[in-house]
């Protein structure tokens, strides 16, 4: 796979994503906020987290105005996949790529853990290759991670199957870990292209890190 | 030159200048009086926070030498070799004054100020410590309510800048005492690492090369800020709130990348960060250790407001700022680099041959005097010392002095204190695992460690400093916090190599306090020669009191190791049922400083005993090479109440239970704080081989039990695992958040 990987201002898990889809068998390209096209040839956009611009104002709203978002939101009209991780998954909010809103943690801290996430939904391209209520670890750093989708949304996405993880224990069952609606740790839009989520597989890489859970998320789209 | 100043005394004492030191003043201006400009300088560069008038007496004796060591102190950090062309690149700095006075922006630009200390140098920041002290937080006074403000505001600000710059807070250390209730101690640690070859020094050279100011815009923000930290507190010091800088993570972030990227070309000689003292510390020190003379338009410096003064320019301690040399015919390549990255960039100066700082306004000038005396000559002064009246006092009580205590009801009390229970309130807050190379976390006991992606090993750091030890022996306390730093680094299987230091003392007219100090700094010399781990870096914080009440000395210890094999990081907590626990060194009954005393009685007291380096020596040794064999499953060190609480700590960690028969001379020892002690845990076709490891070096092995069950269980005290979990991981939130 040929992976375009996103660099904003203030963004800061741009190597650690490049690290990890290299460490798969990838090519990756860093391609910056000012170029208004994505690279020939590529097989996914991931849009990494850090913090872009800041957060100031609020998170992922100031970058979805760049020009490179504007040739993220062509290309995933194409149907090109696109990954956001963390800030990425605040930045495909904003940019009405993915559906619902993150807000501040509901204890208002930086929460920085690893945790367990169970799979909702996997009869799509990014958690194919995890079993439906498998149950992953992998580690969470944000402090607006609080998703939010009204009561209409949060239907369409259930009736859809666009709710890809959850906040879990080790059996599976959801946890409150930030306040978001029924746990929800990352969506899909409903064409199922376009991912995002608060946990960050890439940091799931390897044993000695803690988990090795990411691998397979991230193999995902290899399919 | 403007006019000379009119009520000179007022003006004197506002900076902080002596009479003495005004008449040196005259001498180096060759009897000119100095206008308000020169005076803000001689205030900034003479202040004890940028000159270390009262320190450096005993600083100039530290080790600073060993064949790993690149960089010694007097660049902004320290440089060890790591192995394959690799350095390690580290400094630990204080930011208390600041963070007493406003908790969020001042450890947040302590934060910020360590890490542009370390890319300056042309590392990029891989790691983050901190070291806390705070006064206390349990009870209902408004004391106890400040201080747990300041807990909250201390973290959420170090959080806050270390998570948006992308590194990753590993561990640190935090602990109350009363003696911090009037001024709290925040120390933050940062390593980066770098190319042994590309490392960049703060050096101005080669005449008519462009001096150029990058970053953030220069504010009234910090104005007078290094010598605001050079005085006690007071009433009226919540007056000083608007000379706490104000932290923009986000453009530091843009500058470390910015950076970065400069110096992977050719056009940089040499580059400084504006940290205290602002432009005048930075101009001067690049100028200084060159013998260079500098010009420089005060008029070109990017300004946040107008009607900003040639004063408000050379003092503002506006954060995100560097300061560069360039190679002549560099600067579009450079304005290049910092416009692509929404920075301001101009060139304000240049390099000269008159060994003089010149400064200029508009085209008029504002200052001209010769660089050496007030930078590399600033006053050392041989401040009076006093052996503390206390000492006599302290130092006569024992723990027999002390009514008995039931074992079991002492266990209970041990195990709750805030700093012995688990912090996670406070690292959760903290991005851990950002660049993915955290291989031992915070909340794992004992030290950090990170892998190194470029070589194959791995670093390990531990934060360090038990301020009871150094109440009751400013001496041997020193020495100790160095020792255990180094322990808790063995016990990762890394080896110890290098220390950075941060030196909290009260304030430094006070004959007593100075002793501390001196003997403070005897006792770290000593450990750092026995033990072999050189100074390379560090700060000295003075003036660490409220109203006459000085803080206990805390010459906090930052020890930083390197473990051959990323894939050998030891943990420090229990790995599997079944294993043999077996506790390395010797119980000898020591109480003195002991956490036992003072949770217990209240106090602080007793005496250290003499400490022998060899024996600790071989007890890094025993542990470095058995990992290395793959004797080991885990290793911890015993340290604050004793074996009964270093197995407590395991057990929580491990979620797995402990039943332990320890040998001791009384039932209360199994809470003492003897030194040069581990417990290990071995699986059991390995004992007879460690066995033999730990008799060839002549440490005493007892083998004190095994690892399962669902109890915490030392000799005649115990617990259910549980409870102990519950106490462990719940106390520090429900204190902290009580007011919530």
């Amino acid at each position: 796979m040929k992976v375009a990987v996103l660099r904003f201002p203030g963004t800061n898990c741009e190597f650690d994503t490049q690290y990890a889809f290299e460490k798969l068998g990838h090519t990756t390209q860093l391609v910056w906020h000012e170029d208004e096209k994505l690279p020939e040839g590529i097989d996914l956009v991931v849009v990494p987290g850090g913090f872009s611009y800041g957060d100031y104002l609020r998170s992922g709203s100031i970058a979805r105005f760049s020009s490179v978002m504007k040739a993220v939101q062509d290309y995933a009209k194409e149907g090109g996949k696109v990954l956001g991780i963390c800030n990425g998954f605040q930045i495909l909010t904003e940019a009405g790529l993915l559906p619902g809103a993150l807000k501040r943690n509901n204890n208002l801290h930086f929460i920085s853990k690893h945790q367990n996430l169970c799979v909702i939904n996997n009869d799509n391209a990014f958690l194919n290759k995890c079993g439906k209520g498998e149950v992953l670890n992998i580690p969470i750093a944000h402090a607006d991670g609080n998703y939010y989708i009204d009561d209409e949304g949060f239907k369409e996405l259930e009736a859809n199957g666009q709710i890809l993880l959850r906040y879990s224990d080790k059996e599976g069952n959801p946890v409150v870990v930030n306040g978001s609606v029924t746990s929800i740790a990352g969506v899909c839009n409903e064409d199922k292209n376009v991912f995002g989520l608060m946990p960050h597989p890439e940091r799931a890489l390897e044993a000695i890190l803690g988990s090795e859970d990411g691998i397979k998320m991230l193999q995902g789209f290899e399919a | 030159m403007s006019q000379p100043i009119e009520n000179l005394d007022e003006v004197l004492k506002n900076h902080k200048l002596s009479k003495e030191e005004y008449r040196d003043i005259l001498r180096i201006l060759d009897g000119r009086h100095p206008n308000i400009v020169e005076i803000g300088i001689f205030s900034a560069m003479w202040s004890e926070h940028c000159s270390y008038k009262s320190s450096k007496k005993y600083l100039n004796g530290f080790p600073t030498k060993a064949p790993w060591v690149i960089q010694g102190p007097g660049e902004n950090a320290g440089v060890i070799d790591i192995g394959d062309g690799m350095a390690a690149v580290f400094k630990m700095e204080s930011h208390n004054h600041p963070s007493f006075i406003e908790p969020f922006q001042g450890a947040a630009t302590g934060v910020g100020g360590i890490l542009r200390d370390i890319f300056t140098m042309g590392a990029r920041p891989v790691a983050n410590l901190n070291a806390l002290r705070f006064g206390r937080v349990r009870g209902d006074s408004d004391i106890n309510k400040y201080q747990r403000h300041l807990v909250r505001g201390v973290v959420d600000g170090i959080g806050s800048y270390g998570n948006c710059m992308g590194v990753p807070t590993i561990g640190g250390e935090v602990s109350f005492d009363e003696s911090y209730n009037g001024n709290i101690l925040v120390n933050a640690f940062s390593l980066g690492l770098v190319k042994s070859d590309e490392i960049f020094l703060g050096v101005a050279s080669g005449i008519g090369n462009p001096v150029m100011y990058v970053g953030s815009k220069t504010g009234r923000d910090g104005l007078g800020g290094a010598v605001m930290s050079s005085d006690s507190f007071t009433e009226e010091s919540k007056s000083l709130r608007p000379t706490v800088q104000v932290g923009d993570p986000f453009t530091e972030k843009l500058l470390l990348e910015a950076c970065l990227e400069l110096f992977k070309t050719d056009h940089v000689v040499g580059i400084q960060d504006m940290g205290a003292a602002g432009l005048t510390s930075s101009a001067f020190e690049m100028a200084g250790k060159t013998g260079a003379g500098l010009i420089m338009h005060l008029d070109k410096v990017p300004a946040r407001e107008e009607g900003m003064m040639p004063y408000d320019f050379m003092l503002s301690e506006s954060q995100e700022r560097m300061l560069i040399c360039a190679k002549k015919g560099s600067e579009q390549a450079i304005i290049d680099i910092f416009e692509k990255w929404e920075l301001d960039v101009a060139v304000i100066g240049e390099v000269t041959d008159t060994q003089r700082m010149e400064l200029l306004w508009h085209g008029e000038q504002v200052c001209d005097m010769p660089i050496a005396p007030v930078s590399e000559e600033a006053p050392i002064l041989d401040r009076p010392t006093a052996r503390p009246a206390y000492l006599d006092e302290v130092n006569a009580k024992s723990v027999d002095d002390y009514a008995k205590v039931d074992d079991q009801e002492a266990y209970e009390k041990l195990l709750a204190p805030l700093e012995v229970v688990d912090k996670a309130w406070v690292y959760n807050q903290y991005d851990s695992m950002v660049q993915t190379n955290t291989t031992k976390e915070p909340g794992s006991l004992d030290a950090s460690c990170i892998r190194i992606k470029e070589n194959g090993r791995a670093l390990a750091m531990s934060s360090d400093c038990n301020p009871r030890y150094c109440y009751i022996d400013p001496k041997k306390g020193a020495a100790l916090a160095v020792v255990e730093s180094g322990r808790n680094v063995a016990m990762s299987g890394a080896r110890p190599l290098s220390i950075t230091d941060c030196l909290n003392y009260g304030n430094p007219e006070n004959p007593e306090v100075m002793w501390q100090f001196a003997q403070g700094c005897e006792g770290i010399k000593e450990a750092c020669l026995e033990l072999n781990t050189p100074v390379v870096s560090g700060n000295v914080s003075l003036y660490n009191e409220t109203n006459g009440v000085s803080v206990y000395p805390t010459p906090a210890i930052a020890m930083v190791g390197l473990n051959d094999d990323e894939n050998k990081v030891l943990p420090s907590h229990f790995q599997e049922e079944g294993s043999q626990i077996i506790l390395l060194g010797e119980t000898k009954g020591e109480f003195g400083g002991s956490l036992y005393i003072k949770e217990l009685f209240g106090e602080t007291s007793g005496t250290l005993p003499s400490f022998d380096y060899s024996a600790e020596l071989r007890l890094w040794e025993l542990v470095i090479e058995a990992n290395k064999k793959g004797l080991l499953k885990s290793a911890k060190d015993v340290n604050v109440g004793g074996i009964a609480i270093a197995l407590s700590k395991m057990a929580a960690v491990s979620n797995k239970g402990i039943v332990a028969e320890v040998a001791v001379k009384e039932s209360r020892d199994i809470f003492d704080e003897s030194q040069s002690r581990a417990l290990v845990e071995v699986s059991k076709e390995n004992i007879e081989a460690f066995g033999k490891m730990a008799m060839d070096l002549g440490i005493s092995v007892s083998m004190i039990g095994q690892v399962g069950g669902d109890k915490v269980k030392v000799n005649n005290v115990e617990l259910p695992l549980e409870e102990v979990k519950d106490i462990y991981f719940n106390t520090f939130t429900r204190t902290i958040e009580q007011d919530l």
